[in-house]
């Protein structure tokens, strides 16, 4: 009976912390702005990582095959291989368009992996669009769209026209279509190949303008059949890349790791295309981590501090509880309680200061364009896990105010 | 609850039974004092004893020796049926809770709760949650030291003598078998001094409590039943007045 929490600790603890008032107010205060710091912090940075994961991801496969890189290799006045060439200057080749080989093989093989869910061969390469006097350089991706449509969701971000491509059609970015003064329906000559030498030009029909949310894909980005661009680029029953999606975003790295140990063929996992993202989100966890441990630092002795004080200004009071017969075991468990209902009160205030802030920047945080930069969502685990450390911070803050004021001699402490 | 009287306050058993007693502080220093000086004193089941002696004689320190607040340098001691010497802190607290009750000069009452929730406080310790025989025991206290028309008051807005008053009731709470009261009148007018001397004796009267009762009032300390006196930390009188 003597080591459970009984109502007379949490009665005693609760008139004391509201006896305190102000000193009670103001610590709470404390502890509710580092709590709604965080709280801030990192719903802003889940929020962030969140929206780039899914922009990212609802443009771009989970992992794309793409054939070997050519490389030049230098040759050498001897025969130690993988020694250094002395004032060797060896430059890159430019790469061709290749198809990757026995693709169709490898897209069975891949499909048939548990973890994938779709596998969609593009043949992929430049061109330039010519319309009159006007030309630009374009990107032409040819897709089988049932299966690209399920990687990226083009139909979706259509604004005008469909997306159902066949023989000659092309969609193309709304940037694009407004440098060119096109719409639905007009026509368009692409060309491949060298300036003046074996230029070939196809005449494409405009079925769709679409809108990725990014200016330079609205302006490079066109679409059209797979065997369409296979003839333009000249790449005849070729595929440029394989792009596929895996069930768990966050598994691609590993999958991709098994494509290429199955298939022989370079994969390579949004992860490691984005690598430079989750650097930089590596560094800001690294860098929010730091910043919670020392405000939970700061919290917590702000608490010890308060009940130190509240030990002294108690003192005669405490002699006077264990002159009644209160145990040094119901006096500790009376000043941790203290720390903990701090560090809870605060913490509750702080996530409603939190949610509150977070409320009021999505509704004044916008875009150029007027639209709110990304949703937010407030996560309950977040807030839950707040007020679980803060009272965890409280206890642990209290426990040596606590010990002292369990170990005053009750005589010193009546005589004042 | 706390109704529980022990067996060693039966009528004419011995409650506090001193043998030897000294009590010296900052032993092993240049500045040891020894405040008591082998005090023996036996103090009966129902006695009203007056404790008197010049200031510093060590009348408190011999108060909070018997109440189980502090322990005596040498000496063995029982107090309510228990040798204490041997007891642990929590033995000791356990005991005082149940059958020792203190009153001191300065009306100690803990200032965040009522008069009534400052009653009930002991019980409360002793239980861990409130009841509503909790309650009523502490308005009947309450009652019987005339406050019940101010028990729902802070403690901190009743004037010195009803804090008092509720000490008294508070220190009766468990039913103890003993009350150790330190100069409860010291601080009051004749008045009110006369009205907590009298509620103790009426409490003596009808329960049959222990009291120890320290006072510089000769007259209050002529209507107890036996006058302990104290001077440099011995007790050289234990005069008792026949009942
Ligand atoms: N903690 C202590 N350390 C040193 N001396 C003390 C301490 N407590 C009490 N004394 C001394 O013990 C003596 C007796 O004190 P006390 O019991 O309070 O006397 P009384 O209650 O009779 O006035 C005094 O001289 C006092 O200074
Ligand atoms: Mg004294």
């Amino acid at each position: 009976m003597r080591e459970t929490w009984l109502p007379f600790e949490w009665i005693v603890a609760m008139r004391f912390l509201r006896e305190g008032r102000l000193q009670t107010l103001f610590i709470v205060a404390g502890v509710a702005i580092g709590v709604a710091v965080i709280v801030f912090m990192s719903a802003l940075m889940a929020g962030l990582q969140s929206n780039f994961i899914r922009r990212v991801l609802s443009a771009q496969a989970h992992i794309q095959l793409l054939p070997p890189r050519e490389v030049t290799r230098a040759l050498r006045p001897d025969d130690t291989p993988g020694a250094p060439l002395p004032f060797a200057i060896v430059q890159p080749p430019l790469q061709r368009l290749k198809s990757i080989d026995q693709w169709q093989s490898i897209v069975l093989q891949i499909r048939a992996m548990p973890e994938v869910l779709v596998v969609a061969p593009v043949a992929a390469g430049s061109a330039l669009v010519v319309r009159g006097s006007v030309n630009r350089a374009i990107t032409i991706a040819g897709i089988e769209p049932t299966l690209y449509y399920r990687i990226v969701a083009l139909e979706e971000k259509i604004v005008r026209g469909h997306a159902r491509l066949t023989g000659t059609d092309i969609v193309i970015g709304s940037e694009l279509a407004r440098d060119l003064g096109v719409d639905v329906g007009d026509k368009l000559r692409v060309a491949t190949g060298g300036v003046g030498g074996d230029a070939s030009a196809v005449t494409l029909t405009v079925i769709g303008i679409f809108d990725l949310g990014n200016k330079g894909a609205n302006q490079r980005s066109t679409f059209v059949a797979l065997h369409t661009a296979q003839s333009v680029l000249g790449l005849p029953g070729g595929v440029s890349s394989i792009d596929v999606t895996v069930r768990d975003v966050y598994a691609s790295e590993r999958v991709a790791g098994r494509i290429t140990a199955t298939t022989g063929v370079e994969a390579d996992s949004w992860i490691r295309t984005n690598a430079d993202f989750f650097a930089a989100v590596s560094a800001q966890t690294t860098a929010n981590t730091a910043i919670r441990f020392f405000v939970g630092l700061s919290v917590a002795f702000g608490i010890a501090s308060v009940l130190a004080v509240v030990v002294v200004q108690k003192s005669r009071e405490i002699g006077i509880l264990r002159a009644m017969g209160i145990s040094q075991a119901q006096i500790r468990r009376l000043f941790l309680l203290q720390g903990g209902l701090l560090g809870l009160g605060g913490a509750v205030v702080g996530s409603a200061i939190g949610a509150g802030a977070l409320v009021v920047w999505q509704q004044t945080a916008r875009a150029a364009d007027g639209t709110s930069l990304f949703p937010l969502t407030l996560d309950p685990k977040l807030f839950g896990i707040a007020l679980v450390l803060a009272t965890v911070t409280g206890l642990v803050a209290a426990f040596a105010p606590a010990r002292r004021a369990a170990r005053l001699d009750p005589v010193v402490a009546i005589r004042g | 609850m706390a109704e529980t009287r022990t067996a060693a306050s039966a009528p004419a058993s011995v409650v506090v039974a001193l043998r030897g007693v000294c009590k010296a502080y900052n032993v092993g220093t240049r500045i040891e004092t020894e405040v008591l000086q082998g005090i023996d004193l036996t103090v009966r089941a129902g006695e009203f004893c007056a404790v008197v002696g010049p200031s510093g004689s060590g009348k408190s320190t011999l108060l909070n020796i018997v109440g189980l607040l502090d322990r005596p340098t040498s000496g063995t001691m029982e107090v309510c049926g228990e040798h204490t010497t041997a007891l642990n802190d929590g033995a000791l607290t356990r005991l005082r809770g149940h059958n020792i009750g203190f009153v001191f000069q300065y009306h100690h009452l803990i200032g965040a709760f009522s008069a009534v929730e400052n009653v009930m406080l002991p019980m409360l310790g002793a239980e861990g949650f409130p009841s509503a025989a909790m309650r009523s025991r502490a308005e009947m206290l309450l009652a019987s030291v005339g406050l019940t028309e101010w028990q729902d008051n802070l403690a901190s807005n009743l004037s010195g003598g009803q804090q008092q008053r509720v000490a008294v009731a508070r220190a009766l709470a468990m039913n103890p078998a003993l009350v150790l009261a330190d100069e409860p009148t010291g601080n009051l007018d004749t008045k009110s001094a006369d009205e907590v001397f009298s509620l103790l004796r009426q409490f003596n009267v009808e329960h049959g409590t222990t009291v120890l009762f320290v006072t510089h009032n000769a007259a209050l300390a002529e209507r107890c039943d036996k006058t302990i006196e104290v001077i440099d930390g011995r007790v050289t009188a234990g005069v008792g007045a026949a009942t």
